[in-house]
Formats: C-alpha cells, structure tokens, sequence
C-alpha cells in the first residue's frame, strides 16, 4: 500500500464495487472464493503468453499457417484457453504493417496480452490510430516507410486481434524461449516491433 | 400463408469475401457497434467471420436471436478521410454486422 496505512475513503467506483461485490456474496450468485479465484486468473494472464504463441510460430512454419487461419484452434494447441472468442492473428511483412485498435471500448486480446495498457484505452490513441496510424506509431518510436502500408484492425464485434510481428535478423538459431523474451506486448499489438539484444 | 422465420436460425449470409459493400448511414439510438466514422463509407468484405448474437439486441437483455453475419470490411483510408497523410494503400478493417451492410 501506497499510503502508508493512513485512513483513505473509498473514492465512487471501489465503493460500488465493494457493495455490488457483498450484495452478490450476500445473495449466494457467488462466493468470495469464486471472486478471489477470478482475479487470480487475470493476473494470471500476461504478455508472455502471447510471446509463446508468436515464438512458436516463428519456429513452426507448420503452426504458423495453423495460427493464421485459426487463431483460436492454434492456441488451443497450446493449452491457452481462448474459450468463447475468435482469434484472428494478422501477420506483419516486409509490406504491411498491422496495428490494432478498439475505437468503441477496449476490445483486447486479454487471454494472450492480460488487462490491456491504460494508453489503449485513450480517447486519443482509439481515436487517432484510425485516422492517422503513422502519426501515432511515431510517437510510440516506430517510423514506418512511406512504402510499407498499414492495416489498421478496428476491433468493433465479437473477433480479438493479436499481431504476429516479423521475426528480425540476427535470431538464426534461437530456442523458443529466447525468442519469446523480445516480443514484447507492444509489438503484439502493432506499436513496436521486436529488436534482438 | 406466411412461414415463420425460426429464430434460432442464423440470418442467411448475403455476402462473399471480395464483395463491394456500403455501411448504412443511419442514426438509431442504442448499443449500436458500428462506429459513427464509418456510416455511409463503401468497402471491400475481407472475410466472413460468422454468425453472432446481434449485439442492439444482447444490449437490451434479449437473446440476440437470430444470430446476424459478422464481416471484416476493408476501406482505403483515402477514401474515410479525405485529408489522409500516408500511403494511398493504407487501409483499415472494421467487424460489420450484415444489418448494417448494403
């Protein structure tokens, strides 16, 4: 705890959680050890998890043209639970560049990539990358040549969307686990790309 | 005599990957998934990506039955914003529902 244990009121939103969460408990819908185990799991998935699928893929050419055509199926595989949504995986080439973005919420991949970043759900970041992609990916560092084009994915429904980036030179030879270390989260979602060490 | 519609039965699909479509520009109230910036824009279907409960209807606690066809529609981004600065390939993918499609 931040505040050293002083006394903090619980500002409108902890105060509705609190309240919804015992009226639930009170009720019996749920148990307070069903709620504990539910944030638990959401802890529970990170980055990394995405990193293993596109590590995989780098490695597989076999389960890479599986992760394209079925994102879910292929994470399956895995033994990612991707339960009631459709994966769809979009592949970065030497001609387009993929980024993706919910304009209407947060959509994310939150079984792969965890609880999405607070810039990801911006007014300006939902609203700018559909407009103007190069823009923003330049401010997150990432010029992208006038040749190559961008894909911007609107995650609008029912699909997620993760970015399988292009694996770079100098990883020759690497094992999965290795690979996994620089694909960052960023790079899963269309603002980095991954850089050897 | 009139055949019932079931509605457990998904709405048929109308269109093929590669179809030129428009988005409807229209103005209803409620939980409406298609994003204000897109409405009267004309697309490419990219890909059909199934049969899902229509979310107007899941907003208002209803069943959602029947289930609309879902697509990712391809724009050029010249084309959605007139004063676009990038390339003239740039595009962008948006999940359309068919009810929202012309």
């Amino acid at each position: 705890m931040k505040d050293g244990g002083n006394y903090q009121p619980y500002s409108y939103f902890q105060l509705m959680e609190v309240s919804l969460r015992e009226l639930l408990v009170e009720k019996g819908i749920v148990t307070e050890a069903q709620v504990a185990e539910e944030v638990e799991a959401m802890r529970r998935r990170t980055p990394e998890i995405g990193a293993k699928v596109v590590a995989r893929a780098w490695s597989d050419a076999a389960y890479k043209r599986k992760l394209l055509e079925d994102g879910s199926r292929a994470c399956q595989d895995l033994g990612i639970e991707v339960a009631a949504l459709k994966l769809v995986v979009v592949e970065n080439t030497p001609d387009t560049h993929n980024v993706v973005v919910c304009t209407l919420c947060s959509c994310y991949p939150r079984m792969l990539l965890g609880i999405p970043p607070e810039w990801y759900k911006s007014r300006s970041y939902r609203s700018r990358t559909v407009s103007e992609p190069r823009a923003v990916l330049s401010e997150f560092g990432l010029r992208i040549d006038e040749k190559t084009k961008i894909r911007v994915h609107d995650s609008t429904a029912d699909m997620r969307y993760l970015v399988l980036p292009m694996r770079p030179a100098g990883t020759e030879g690497w094992s999965e686990d290795k690979l996994a270390s620089i694909v960052t989260r960023d790079c899963m979602i269309g603002v980095a790309v991954p850089k050897p060490h | 005599m009139k055949i019932e519609s079931d509605p457990l039965v998904p709405v048929e699909q109308r269109y093929q990957p590669g179809d030129r479509v428009k988005v409807r520009k229209a103005y209803p109230l409620g939980h409406i998934r298609t994003p204000f910036y897109i409405r009267g824009h004309s697309g490419v279907i990219e890909r059909v990506c199934g049969a899902f409960g229509n979310p107007e209807e899941l907003a208002q606690q209803r069943s959602g039955d029947p289930k609309q066809p879902l697509y990712r529609v391809r724009f050029l981004q010249k084309e959605v914003w007139p004063d676009y600065k990038g390339s003239a390939e740039d595009v962008l993918e948006v999940e359309i529902f068919q009810h929202w499609l012309e």
